[in-house]
């Protein structure tokens, strides 16, 4: 995405490589986490948990998209596999949560290590389309297995006791599980991007020629951030399954990898905090809307079209660009 | 393996295949042009056989009228939809193209099924293509044979338009350098409207056709689609003969699989694209990009 890229550049949205964390970036991690240790007691828990499980898996995303300049079109097989893994890890073989969660997320990350193998020969166009398809394939095992419970998915997951001690039933306790659990991964992305690995990154997305005459090899980087984005994802989909106790195939049809492309790009692609709020403001967005059935995909669809013709720095991207500051 | 089944489903393979041939070429022409996958095909292949099942309830027009009208009413749409947003794109980045069509096939879809609900409308086959020839081995439908039929017909005659003729010359430098072929007083921008509503045409006619066969419903495009776009990836993006074999080829090979090994037929296009992808990254018919 060279040309796009040029324009967060522009826009400072991309942190030049500074040893100190910026201290606006400190005050916005501070903002955000304040902002969802208060929420549950304004807003309903559930709703914030979907929001933050989404939230995640955006960032995952715009780990490819925004730092590798890679369009994932088939993300939801990570988030949607990991969470039947997960699902079926605690109800079938009664594993404790942060077994099946971490069950589920290594179960993502061998098929992303599979999947990206194969994927990242390519670019652009090509490998948005591939990545669709392996998606779809995956999404039509997931359709005809038996462990998966085809059109019913696995529902009932247990939430089962953290540790031996939490007992992760009662939802505020699940919600600061899966707030940490966010937490964790926010900052797990925020140190790839900001590493000499997330440097490398930077430098194959804006000239991949002449990382190679550096002596980088740019297919082991974008495998390693391929494999590190669907690992990421896959941790969103353990947690999503745990937290609405079910696995279903919505989360690995395609409109779900449509879904977070949409989020990231309406939040600020390649912006650090832009995935949250796209994330938020597209889950508020459904919940007002789920309702009116049909009507949220014509949302989604003219969002999509706007920010494509017009905002296509997205949220964050604009406030960034106000702000001089890169968010 | 009775005999019957298995011409059974070659016929199906081969219905199949047709659709998958037409709505591959169409994209294929829209990229080697535009230099965009057009992910509001499989949407504008509905509504091709939304504006069919239009003409015959609102207008008294049948199937023989719809065959036509229906891909200029669709082309015109597809030439709304580039004169107005996607012309914007062209300098950016290509994956912006991929995005705004996901946006429209979104709110194309949506629209439909806000107003059609998610079941099917019947759209009965014209009179004059009913009934069947038995020849044998098996019985064969009138419509399948017209189906396939006319999708090869189609499908070659764009061909021999592209590769053979000055209009298909004049497009082909245009894809090469767009630039030059401006300067020598050819309006390429003209001709990049043009052919994306021809793309977008191909899908509606390939959506007429289907009408009869799988009923008119607002999501007939949206998991098909996914599956050409497979099928575009294994023959090579931008090749049109590729398109046109890999589309046949595959619908049969779809076909036999349902015959050997049911449980795969669903699978089987993208893991031949998987294998496809290790030997030949750029897919079978493909240059270099």
């Amino acid at each position: 995405m060279t040309a796009a890229t040029r324009e967060y550049v522009e826009a400072g949205a991309l942190a030049p490589a500074a040893a100190a964390t910026p201290r606006h970036q400190v005050v916005a991690f501070l903002v955000m986490v304040a902002f969802f240790v208060a929420a549950p007691f304004v807003f309903y828990p559930v709703f914030l948990m979907k929001a933050l499980c989404f939230a995640l898996f955006a960032c995952a995303f715009n780990l490819l998209i925004g730092y590798v300049g890679l369009l994932s079109f088939g993300h939801a097989a990570f988030l949607g596999t990991a969470g039947y893994a997960a699902a079926h890890a605690a109800k079938v073989w009664g594993l404790p949560p942060e077994l099946a969660i971490l069950f589920g997320t290594a179960v993502a990350a061998a098929l992303g290590l599979l999947v990206g193998a194969l994927a990242i020969r390519s670019r652009g166009i090509y490998f948005a389309n591939i990545t669709l398809a392996f998606a779809q394939m995956i999404y039509f095992f997931c359709l005809q297995a038996k462990f998966t419970g085809g059109e019913d998915g696995i529902q009932a997951v247990p939430r089962g006791t953290l540790l031996g001690g939490l007992d992760l039933r009662p939802t505020l306790t699940m919600y600061f599980v899966v707030l940490v659990i966010f937490l964790l991964g926010f900052l797990v992305i925020y140190r790839a991007i900001h590493s000499p690995f997330g440097q490398v990154l930077k430098a194959v997305r804006e000239n991949e020629p002449r990382a190679v005459s550096l002596g980088y090899k740019p297919e082991q980087y974008k495998l390693l951030a391929f494999v590190l984005s669907a690992t990421l994802s896959g941790l969103a989909g353990g947690l999503k399954a745990l937290v609405f106790q079910l696995a279903s195939l919505t989360d690995v049809h395609w409109t779900m990898s449509g879904e977070v492309v949409l989020m990231t790009l309406l939040g600020g692609l390649g912006t650090v905090f832009g995935p949250v709020v796209g994330a938020f403001v597209m889950v508020t967005l459904e919940h007002y809307l789920a309702q009116l059935g049909a009507w949220v995909t014509i949302v989604q669809g003219v969002i999509f079209i706007v920010c494509v013709l017009t905002f296509r720095r997205g949220i964050v991207g604009e406030l960034s660009r106000i702000l001089r500051k890169p968010l | 393996m009775p005999a019957q089944a298995l011409f059974g489903q070659l016929l199906i393979g081969l219905i199949n295949g047709s659709f998958y041939a037409l709505l591959s070429l169409g994209l294929s022409v829209i990229f080697g042009l535009l230099n965009i996958i057009n992910f509001a095909h499989g949407a504008l292949y509905m509504m091709g056989a939304f504006v069919a099942y239009f003409l015959l309830q609102y207008a008294g027009l049948g199937y023989w009228w719809a065959l036509v009208l229906s891909p200029v009413v669709v082309g015109l749409v597809g030439i709304v939809i580039e004169r107005t947003t996607l012309k914007r794109l062209y300098q950016l980045d290509h994956l912006y193209g991929l995005l705004l069509t996901f946006g429209f096939a979104l709110v194309i879809q949506g629209v439909f099924r806000h107003e059609y609900g998610s079941s099917g409308l019947p759209y009965s086959m014209p009179a004059q293509l009913s009934g069947g020839q038995n020849l044998g081995f098996m019985f064969l439908p009138n419509y399948r044979a017209w189906v396939i039929v006319v999708s090869l017909t189609v499908c070659l005659g764009t061909w021999y338009v592209i590769e053979r003729t000055k209009l298909g010359a004049y497009l082909r430098a245009a894809t090469e350098n767009p630039t030059l072929v401006r300067a020598f007083g050819i309006n390429v921008p003209r001709m990049i409207t043009l052919t994306y509503g021809f793309g977008v045409g191909l899908a509606a006619l390939a959506g007429v056709l289907a009408a009869p066969i799988y009923q008119v419903n607002p999501l007939m495009g949206a998991d098909l689609i996914i599956v050409v776009f497979a099928v575009v990836v294994i023959g090579g993006l931008g090749s049109i003969l590729g398109s046109i074999i890999t589309g046949f080829t595959l619908g049969v090979v779809e076909g036999l699989t349902k015959v050997f090994y049911p449980e795969a037929s669903n699978t089987v296009i993208f893991v031949i694209m998987a294998l496809v992808l290790l030997v030949k990254p750029t897919g079978l018919f493909g240059r270099a990009p």
